[in-house]
């Protein structure tokens, strides 16, 4: 049984292939070890009697299963997105990018705990409670998709999928211990997320190690037709092989490198700059000019959309419905009194505030020109070098309850992680080592649609780091 | 203000039209009317968590249809935007619209600028139980969401309408454009087609522009007429009175012929327009321009001028049948019939609009007088087998009974009585029978031929020519004059 945890879910996917492995036995150690989860990361977890059907032959997932982040839409089974105000909603349809996993052979394992609607950097936002970190439960597992970076870090699941806004995958699967990969915008269908922040949202991957972003990604990527702003991806990513990073050039933005992150962190990112020179990288810093203004342009952004995007849960024709004292408005706003968190109010209302008659140029006028700068900064920034590093989050996992009280400092957890997805670029988080004895992320970013090359770097890096993943596992 | 001061009206209407594509704006739903509640629906237009809304192809060549057949500049980029604001016939608490880049801006239809023209959805259709049938009084609310995401044009006029007549029979012309295109079923009762109006008043002769009220959803032409018309009244007596137009939306009771607010400007929403980051812009190729403008029939405004120019029609009877397209398919099936020949076409339009004249449906198509029949009416009236009247007589035969106009002259004795002695014998009768007229006319008086030929006419049922009797009375009482016919 131990055996079988240690392995990554490519290599379980290939005992499985070989006959080594049964699949309904790496079925039923992953559901028994996710139905005893003691971290709060699973609000779901799928039934003994549920084991999935025999895969396809030759489906290259090897039916290693899935934990999903809770606010992809799963058919009949709850999907609630961390919010009170659709508890015990069971969509009537599978999200795109579930489907086509559970097609190529990884079925749904569970759905995870994450920040209401993502939002938030520690998932104490969610209305199920705060997923505690495998290294350290006394520590947030990072945010919004704490339940799969706790879930994949503590061996509950073989490896996850999550969503990333302004961060929601590299930054929880940096302060986990494990690999977070955010695609290019739109290279991963969105039909059956319940959306946050429509332009910026993006499903990812969160696993023990880098190929098995590869290996998952592959299979989420491409066009579907019930998303408009999907694309195929010109090239989709194989399995990564690089050992050495001859030829590549990284450039190290000072805006995201020095003032706010840790020393713990910024010494092991230090360490891994090193191990990229010595690997064949050369190393220079560049600029992102506007890079320290992609926190205030995301918090008009981001909440702007969500303030529409959670128009509809008004308590008509789904989820909580709260009886206010019998006219429309009360019916309204009781339901959405009673059913939203903190954290989701207070951005409904900064977003409807940035759109307001009046305001719209001050505000959300203004953080869209800012993002189209940011993008620019990007795309001078890549003429020069082939990938932009960062730290992924300026600190380790922090206390439980430490900044629930400072909504800012939570933003600042975004830091290093927000730039990306205004500029719709793919990035990955790697860890690279402890700080206080807990893990740090190595972040890079590429141009849109560089995965395969991304994927690589990622890789041989991986290798020269040697990270020891698991935390003690109970 | 004195009354002395007259005041006019502007009037801008904006006019919103249900696409006939096979499914709705941003789903796979097909479009329904009449089924029953909650048929034609699935996550998307239900607004479930996590959907996305694809837009029609289909709508977009439409509005592209629209877009020509109004003269409007296409726009090559244009956007969709979402309109936030909640209510329960609102699944997603916004709807799909166009806001600053639609999809056409400019052009004309008539007298009238065309100001833009963009796509969006309809909501879906709360159904109100209670006696009211209407949301003020009733015990409880349903929806209905299979209207909901069906594909919608708004079309956006300058205010370039005087009056309510005006507005009435420019949106005939607008409405049989569209039918024309083939885009909308156009039924004001069903609503796949409906019209608000931006009503103000100034002083006649001014250009500036008075407060605006605007007048909702009114389902039929007569009540469109109508509503402004009263709206029209109010703000006058508003204005004689000394005291202000408030600016505020409408609703037109068509039952009470009253006027009611129902909310002020400052009750007005703010709609929080952003650009919806689901879809893409609309970008609009010279292929996808080509392809709507290769679907375009011929126009009623060209059509008009075809009947004019071509076949000689009157000005009213060209703009009748051409605004009215049924008649016009009828009118021209008709002329077919009587040989196609231009020369025809006057008489032919003539009996096409007596036609219209007696019969209650609009489509003439449908009654029980034939092209053919019509054709052959016209012909023996063009070539004085019969009458004006002896036809009018027999055309009203074919509306009731149908038939054949020939057999029914013949059958009723309605020839025409030539200038026989039959006819002759009745004029001497009719002279003897009005000396004083006689009189008259000998003493050079040529109107005073009426009561004389009335005579005639009453004593041949209409069977003889007006015309030729008019010659006989004057040959008869004195010769000179004789050639007036």
């Amino acid at each position: 049984m131990t055996d079988l945890l240690e392995l990554t879910a490519a290599a379980a996917g290939r005992a499985v292939a070989t006959g080594d492995l049964a699949r309904s036995e790496v079925w039923e150690a992953y559901r028994a070890r996710a139905a005893a989860d003691e971290l709060n990361a699973f609000t779901w977890v799928a039934g003994a009697d549920d084991a999935p059907p025999a895969p396809a032959a030759g489906a290259p997932l090897g039916g290693i299963p899935v934990a999903v982040k809770d606010l992809f839409c799963t058919r009949g089974v709850p999907s609630q997105a961390g919010s009170r105000i659709i508890e015990g909603y069971r969509p009537p349809y599978t999200a795109t990018a579930v489907q086509r996993l559970a097609d190529a052979g990884a079925p749904l394992l569970g759905k995870t705990n994450q920040d209401e609607f993502a939002m938030g950097s520690s998932n104490e936002n969610s209305a199920y409670g705060p997923v505690l970190n495998p290294w350290d439960r006394t520590r947030v597992p990072g945010g919004s998709s704490g339940g799969s970076a706790a879930a994949v870090a503590a061996g509950l699941a073989p490896w996850a999928i999550g969503t990333d806004t302004g961060g929601s995958v590299r930054q929880p699967a940096a302060l986990c211990g494990i690999v977070g990969l955010k695609p290019t915008y739109g290279s991963v269908s969105r039909y059956g997320m319940i959306a946050f922040a429509s332009s910026l949202d993006q499903a990812g991957t969160l696993t023990r190690d880098v190929t098995d972003a590869a290996l998952l990604y592959r299979h989420m990527t491409g066009r579907d037709p019930r998303d408009a702003t999907s694309l195929e991806h010109p090239e989709p990513p194989g399995l990564p092989t690089a050992e050495r990073l001859d030829g590549i050039r990284l450039g190290v933005p000072e805006e995201l490198s020095g003032e706010g992150i840790e020393p713990g962190v910024r010494e092991t990112f230090r360490q891994t700059i090193a191990l990229a020179e010595g690997l064949g990288a050369s190393v220079d810093t560049c600029r992102l000019p506007h890079a320290p203004h992609a926190l205030s342009a995301y918090y008009l952004i981001a909440p702007a959309e969500a303030s529409s995007n959670l128009a509809r849960f008004d308590g008509v024709r789904y989820g909580l419905r709260a009886e206010g004292s019998g006219t429309l408005e009360d019916l309204y706003g009781a339901t959405r009194a009673a059913g939203f968190g903190a954290e989701v109010k207070r951005r409904i209302m900064l977003g409807t505030y940035a759109l307001s008659s009046g305001y719209y140029d001050a505000y959300y006028g203004r953080a869209q020109r800012v993002r189209t700068r940011i993008a620019e900064d990007f795309r001078a920034a890549f003429a020069q070098f082939d990938f932009v590093v960062t730290p992924t989050s300026p600190s380790v996992a922090f206390a439980l309850g430490a900044r629930t009280e400072d909504p800012l400092a939570m933003y600042l957890s975004d830091l290093c992680t927000v730039p990306m997805p205004l500029a719709g670029i793919p990035a990955i988080s790697i860890p690279n080592g402890l700080s206080e004895g807990l893990p740090t992320g190595f972040q890079i970013a590429g141009p849109a649609f560089s995965e395969g090359r991304m994927l690589d770097a990622a890789f041989a890096l991986e290798q020269a780091i040697g990270f020891d993943g698991s935390p003690a596992r109970a | 203000m004195t009354t002395a001061t007259a005041n006019e009206p502007v009037i801008g209407l904006e006019i919103h039209v249900q696409l006939r594509t096979r499914t709705k704006m941003f789903c796979g739903c097909e479009l329904s009317f009449g089924d029953p509640p909650n048929t034609h629906t699935c996550p998307v237009c239900l607004g479930h968590p996590g959907t996305l809304p694809v837009a029609n192809a289909r709508a977009v060549h439409f509005g592209l249809m629209i877009g020509l057949a109004l003269g409007c500049e296409l726009a090559p980029r244009s956007i969709f935007h979402r309109k936030n604001y909640f209510y329960p016939d609102l699944p997603k608490g916004y709807q799909i619209s166009q806001y600053d880049e639609p999809l056409c801006r400019g052009g004309e239809l008539g007298e009238v600028r065309i100001h833009r023209v963009h796509l969006e959805e309809d909501a879906a259709k709360l159904v109100h139980a209670g006696a009211s049938g209407r949301i003020h009084g009733a015990d409880s609310s349903a929806v209905d969401f299979n209207r909901g995401g069906t594909p919608l044009v708004e079309i956006v006029t300058e205010p370039d309408v005087t009056s309510a007549e005006q507005a009435r029979e420019w949106l005939t012309l607008l409405r049989e454009t569209l039918r024309r295109l083939g885009v909308s079923d156009v039924n004001m009762e069903e609503g796949s087609l409906r019209c608000d109006a931006n009503v103000s008043i100034r002083p006649a002769g001014t250009s500036g522009l008075g407060t605006k009220t605007e007048l909702k959803n009114m389902n039929s032409f007569r009540f469109v007429e109508r509503g402004i018309n009263a709206e029209i009244t109010r703000q006058t007596a508003l204005v004689e009175a000394g005291e202000p137009v408030v600016q505020e939306t409408l609703h037109f009771d068509p039952r009470a012929g009253a006027i009611t607010s129902l909310r002020s400007k400052e009750e007005a929403h703010d709609y929080r327009y952003f650009p919806e980051p689901d879809l893409l812009p609309v970008a609009v190729t010279p292929d996808m321009v080509q392809a709507a403008r290769a679907e375009l029939p011929e126009l009623p405004a060209a059509r008009a001028e075809r009947y004019e120019a071509a076949l000689g029609l009157r000005p009213d009877d060209a703009r009748l049948f051409a605004f009215r397209g049924e008649l016009g398919d009828f009118f021209e099936r008709a002329l077919a019939a009587a040989g196609g020949a231009e020369a025809g076409a006057p008489a032919v339009a003539k009996w096409t609009g007596q036609l219209a004249a007696r019969l209650d449906s609009e489509d003439p198509a449908g009654s029980r007088v034939t092209p053919e029949a019509l054709a052959a009416l016209a012909g023996l009236a063009a070539g004085g087998a019969v009458t004006d009247g002896g036809a009018r007589e027999v055309l009203d035969r074919l509306v009731a009974a149908g038939g054949d106009p020939a057999a029914i002259v013949e059958a009723e004795g309605l020839g025409a009585l030539g200038g026989g002695d039959e006819l002759a014998e009745v004029v001497s009768a009719a002279i003897a029978a009005n000396p004083d007229a006689a009189e008259r006319v000998r003493a050079g008086k040529g109107g005073a031929v009426g009561p004389i030929v009335g005579h005639v006419m009453r004593e041949t049922k209409g069977r003889a020519d007006g015309g030729e009797v008019t010659r006989l009375i004057r040959a008869a009482l004195d010769g000179p004059d004789a050639p007036s016919g």
